[in-house]
């Protein structure tokens, strides 16, 4: 399943440059690069050879972690990438870990207290948080705690005016290592609003799978049994019918860490957050196709990867799955 | 027969009106759709009158007391009258939903199908291909597909239509492969009916309500992804009145205090969003109960 998967993604974006209007040897030497200059191109590429033999060389290059140079900026795409790795994982990090605690608490309260008021404010709450355009979000939060009440920074990822010292590229991480308090302040100050905005729609979707999963478990026999015995409801609801209520969340929060790199896009957009997903749009918009390639397999390959960690965590949560 | 079907018509719509949320929804998108329709004559002015009236610019609506009459939202940055670029807005925006969903829908109702209902290597391929396209997140793909083809509007409709094509091949795919195991299908291969019109007469009439209520909740996400793609700058171009292009032309001037410009499109993003998700929960509920969440 990964290897075809990851196969066919290597196709799609092989092909981008192929399927671009124009001669991919002049897209990659640049609008303005002179004859000379594309017909060396052409060779140092291979540009002239039939499209399988192109592939081929691309493939080999590709999993030799070459990707090749970025148009805009003449550097290894997979430098470029790697670069902005960092930022983008810390944000979708903290966004999913927000959305996690959030939702699936927002659930089991929702589930444990059904048709209550506290039901109907978090489905309520929940129902605009799946129809919510992020962008939008993102420039209300922006707007509300960056503008007008000026507690949290609009934009970036740290004060310029803090001395800084990258290592990981983690920036909480690496202040943390190296003892900067005032660079981890700034730091968490500008991860929490785009975080926000990029939690809601997994938080909203988690919260209402969580509900309707616990719900389930909560109808069943085991849990009336456990009651009878005069279990409390605490000890009924976290212990016993959570774990057996995870299942289901477990793979909407799989899903949905794919879905955050897309939301990570805008996010990253509105906030001038220097990570992959800006990058992407300036690729595309510049006619970057080297990046664009570099970027649609990083991408892939970072959904891919989680789906197999989903699938592995199911069995250490449900015995019952095995794979042969 | 005849009887029989308006008997079951009649009981949809009854259940249709127990269900409050559907029938929110239901309003919601009768709303707007009429907001499209009419954009002519119930927008106060203009949407993107030439030549720009740059005195105007940045101007807020009625709570202030600098509003300028007859424009009740505020103006933009070219001082174009938000409340008109929204009600035009509505038109382009959710044309733009129908028209990617329509894509999605005859493209996968044709994968599905010939997948369903065919098997082998056709749905090996097919499926294949799904699999694939399912590996990226949408609006990721949908952004590839437009640095292939290109911006603009039309483009970003098409690329969105692309990338919904496999979720709706595979909601039609695998009913059909429960309907092709019914009986009356096995009774039609028994008298000989040809496969084309077993497909036409029968299996697709019987799968069309998870392609309804899917069809909705895409119409929701597409409408989404139109936006986004038109806040990224990849979609709808300057002047078209497009909510997401209105936002991501107007969200830099919040510094300067000007929230208007910026927040009402995206209310309207919003709750088109909203009311088609409301709809398509209803429908679901009502048309397909095994498929509730």
């Amino acid at each position: 399943m990964l290897v075809p998967v990851l196969l066919g993604t290597s196709i799609i974006a092989f092909s981008l440059i192929h399927l671009a209007p124009g001669d991919p040897a002049r897209t990659i030497a640049g609008q303005h690069a002179s004859q000379k200059t594309i017909n060396a191109t052409r060779e140092k590429y291979g540009l002239d050879k039939p499209l399988y033999v192109q592939y081929g060389i691309w493939l080999g290059n590709v999993l030799r972690g070459n990707m090749g140079r970025s148009i805009a900026s003449n550097e290894y795409v997979t430098k470029e990438i790697l670069h902005r790795f960092p930022s983008t994982f810390e944000l979708a990090l903290s966004a999913m870990v927000l959305a996690i605690l959030v939702g699936s608490v927002a659930g089991i309260i929702s589930a444990s207290k059904q048709y209550s008021a506290l039901d109907y404010t978090f489905m309520g709450i929940a129902l605009f948080g799946v129809s919510m355009p992020v962008f939008w979000l993102g420039i209300m939060l922006m707007m509300i705690f960056g503008v007008f009440l000026r507690w949290l920074p609009i934009g970036g990822r740290m004060d310029i005016a803090i001395s800084f010292h990258r290592i990981t590229g983690f920036y909480i991480l690496d202040s943390i290592i190296t003892g900067n308090m005032a660079g981890l302040l700034s730091a968490v100050r500008y991860l929490i609003l785009p975080s926000i905005a990029l939690a809601t729609i997994p938080m909203a979707t988690i919260a209402r799978v969580t509900r309707s999963s616990m719900l389930e478990v909560l109808r069943q026999d085991f849990i009336r049994t456990e009651r009878a015995k005069g279990l409390s409801e605490r000890v009924v609801i976290y212990k016993h019918a959570m774990r057996n209520a995870m299942i289901p969340v477990i793979t909407v929060i799989g899903l949905n860490f794919g879905l955050l790199l897309a939301g990570a896009i805008l996010t990253e957009t509105v906030f001038s957050w220097p990570g992959i997903g800006r990058y992407v749009v300036t690729a595309v918009r510049m006619r970057d196709y080297p990046a664009v390639q570099g970027c649609v397999l990083f991408f892939a390959f970072f959904f891919v990867i989680v789906n197999l960690i989903t699938d592995i965590l199911y069995i250490y949560i449900d015995p019952r799955i095995h794979y042969k | 027969m005849k009887r029989k079907q308006e008997t079951r018509a009649k009981e949809l719509i009854r259940r249709f009106k127990y269900n409050k949320s559907a029938v929110f929804g239901l309003v919601i998108l009768l709303m707007l759709v009429l907001c499209a329709i009419l954009a002519n004559y119930i927008a106060p002015n203009s949407p993107s009158p030439s030549p720009p009236e740059l005195f105007n610019k940045l101007r807020p609506g009625f709570w202030s007391k600098e509003a300028i009459e007859g424009m009740p939202l505020g103006t933009d940055a070219l001082g174009r009258c938000v409340l008109s670029r929204i009600l035009y807005g509505a038109r382009v925006s959710l044309s733009a939903g129908f028209v990617a969903v329509g894509i999605a829908m005859l493209l996968g109702i044709t994968l599905g199908v010939l997948a369903g209902y065919y098997g082998g290597g056709v749905d090996a391929a097919v499926m294949r291909i799904v699999d694939i396209m399912f590996a990226f997140p949408a609006l990721l793909l949908a952004i590839v597909i437009v640095a292939v083809i290109g911006q603009g509007l039309g483009k970003a409709m098409v690329a969105i239509g692309i990338v919904y094509t496999p979720q709706m091949a595979r909601i039609v795919r695998s009913s059909v492969l429960y309907i092709k195991e019914m009986e009356y299908i096995e009774v039609q291969k028994a008298i000989g009916s040809s496969n084309s019109r077993i497909i036409f007469r029968h299996v697709l009439p019987n799968s069309i309500a998870p392609v309804i209520v899917y069809g909705t909740l895409m119409l929701a996400t597409a409408i989404l992804d139109c936006a986004a793609l038109g806040f990224l700058g990849l979609g709808a171009q300057p002047p078209t009145p497009e909510w997401g292009a209105m936002l991501s032309k107007s969200y830099s001037y919040i510094v300067s205090g000007a929230w208007w410009a910026a927040t009402f499109p995206g209310m309207a993003i919003l709750f088109s969003v909203l009311g088609l998700n409301l709809l398509g929960d209803g429908l679901r509920d009502i048309l397909d109960p095994r498929l509730r969440i």
